[in-house]
């Protein structure tokens, strides 16, 4: 009985955390008070459902409990008429809530806009998020953003602080704000899945890539005519199914050209399909559906049984003038070699030979020691892979880039 | 912001690591330290704590002690400096040391010179 009841527990905190936290702060606007309640109702349901039994719904239950907590503390801030109606008519609607818990609206989204504000700090939005909507603690977040603990903390603090202070509305924005809030949004759950993706090895690194993809779905059901939305979760999904091919036997690191289409995971692959083609439908408009096409060119070897660089060049091309990015530059670089050959791919690159973005940028310099070495100039690839592995963090991708160093001398 | 990256080994697990592997990622780590930029400076090896020397004065009196200074496992090994916008870019530097494997980074901030 205790092992089920604490399950059921660790369920409902899985399932229901953000939706129970979005409702909870909707009126209060207090994303913190909202935690604290919330905790505190996990914390007696820890204690007594393995007495009491669980009950019929867990959901119903909490938000009973986390709401009595809540209107105490505001009741012990806060004394003034105003104050005692707003209450009134916060418990009202608790109350309702409570009894029938379907009427529960999910406020995932608009909690998530509310974070994606342009009040909050732009780099805070993704932890913001990952915290408030899935309930992972200061610490996971903080290993995924590399920042210490406290530091993230003292931060996350700073930006429920800022949600109250601003009085930031819990809503998803009209049409016109949209598009800002939606990329903010959109950026922080992707950014939040690109931790997941590079950080390969940890487990708490796939977990949260997981969680990303898991909202990149909630945002496309609640807002299912959006394009981008829909080319994000695609873009995800296709990286997701080569997660198996990214790393050989002995968890050595793999090039996308070298790796095993048939560890690919076709579902996911046709999956990713379905959600561009239905994005594409009134023709690709962003950043997003770009990305993903460029995906769908990559896996399209799957069908075909070779590789289709000539699309993947083009769209990287209508990537770059959408965004301007030396990073778009750099992959466009990669798939010219595969098309124009190595020299054209380098000459391509001069555009950000100064740029000191790409100084310290270690797939910079492995994409430079990789197409200098395939233009056999053999004493300027050995520099720059030396420098790719001076660079790199993940000791697959080094052990990679030493063996490609030794090839180099060796050869 | 610059910071003193403060490199601790613990010298026993030090002397178990494959030593070719890791002074060659050393070698390259120091490299990309060294072309980073101004601020930055590759990092310097101290001999073995046991070869450390301590010496307090006190009262006109010197006292001159062997090594190790601290009775700890992970011992002062060497340092780098870098220049880097903040915490984030200071910690991706440590995580790139290929002594954080065997050992931890420690980040301290240099405190400026005020100016005037």
């Amino acid at each position: 009985m205790h092992e089920a009841a604490r399950r059921a527990a660790e369920r409902a905190a899985r399932d229901s955390y953000g939706r129970l936290l979005a409702f909870l702060a909707a009126r209060t606007r207090d994303v913190a008070g909202a935690e604290d309640a919330l905790a505190e109702a996990f914390a007696s349901a820890l204690k007594s459902w393995p007495e009491q039994g669980v009950p019929s719904n867990p959901d119903a239950w909490l938000l009973t409990v986390a709401r009595r907590r809540q209107t105490d503390a505001i009741r012990r801030r806060q004394t003034s008429k105003a104050g005692e109606a707003h209450i009134q008519l916060m418990t009202e609607e608790l109350e309702a809530a409570g009894t029938s818990p379907d009427a529960i609206p999910d406020r995932r989204l608009a909690l998530m806009f509310a974070c994606a504000h342009p009040e909050i700090e732009a780099g805070m939005r993704a932890p913001l998020i990952l915290q408030t909507i899935l309930g992972l603690t200061a610490i996971d977040i903080a290993a995924a953003f590399l920042i210490p603990p406290t530091t993230m903390g003292q931060r996350l603090v700073r930006a429920k602080a800022r949600i109250r202070e601003a009085g930031v509305p819990f809503a998803i924005p009209e049409r016109e704000d949209l598009a800002g809030r939606l990329d903010a949004v959109l950026d922080a759950i992707y950014a939040a899945y690109a931790k997941g993706w590079t950080e390969i090895g940890d487990t708490a690194a796939e977990r949260l890539a997981d969680e990303a993809i898991w909202l990149g779905r909630l945002v496309v059901s609640l807002l299912p005519d959006e394009p981008e939305a829909k080319g994000m979760l695609a873009l995800m999904l296709y990286a997701e199914a080569r997660r198996q091919a990214r790393r050989d036997t002995a968890g050595a690191y793999v090039p996308l050209e070298q790796q095993d289409i048939e560890l690919w995971d076709e579902k996911q692959i046709m999956a990713a399909e379905a959600l561009l083609r239905e994005a594409n439908q009134a023709g690709p408009t962003g950043r997003y559906q770009i990305e993903a096409a460029i995906q769908s060119a990559h896996v399209a070897r799957l069908v075909t049984g070779r590789p289709n660089w000539d699309s993947v060049v083009a769209l990287y091309d209508v990537l770059l003038g959408l965004t301007h990015s030396p990073v778009a530059l750099l992959n466009r670089a990669a798939a010219l070699a595969e098309t124009e050959g190595a020299e054209a791919a380098l000459a391509s690159l001069d555009a950000i030979e100064g740029d000191r973005r790409m100084a310290d940028y270690q797939p910079y310099w492995a994409a430079r020691g990789h197409l200098t070495a395939l233009a056999g100039r053999k004493e300027e690839a050995h520099e720059a892979l030396t420098l790719a592995i001076g660079l790199s963090t993940d000791e697959a991708v080094r052990h990679y880039l030493i063996g490609q160093r030794t090839a180099l001398q060796d050869g | 912001m610059r910071y003193m990256m403060i490199i601790h080994h613990d010298d026993e697990a030090m002397a178990k690591a494959p030593q070719r592997e890791l002074w060659a990622e050393y070698a390259a780590f120091n490299e990309a330290l060294n072309k980073a930029g101004e601020g930055f400076s590759g990092g310097l090896r101290l001999s073995p704590s046991k070869e450390s020397t301590v010496v307090r004065s006190h009262a006109g009196k010197t006292d001159v002690l062997d090594g190790p200074y601290a009775d700890t496992r992970e011992q002062l090994a060497g340092y780098f400096f870098i220049d880097v916008p903040g915490i984030e870019q200071a910690v991706e530097w440590a995580n790139r040391c290929p002594s954080s494997k065997h050992g931890a980074i420690e980040i301290r901030p240099i405190v400026e010179p005020k100016a005037g």
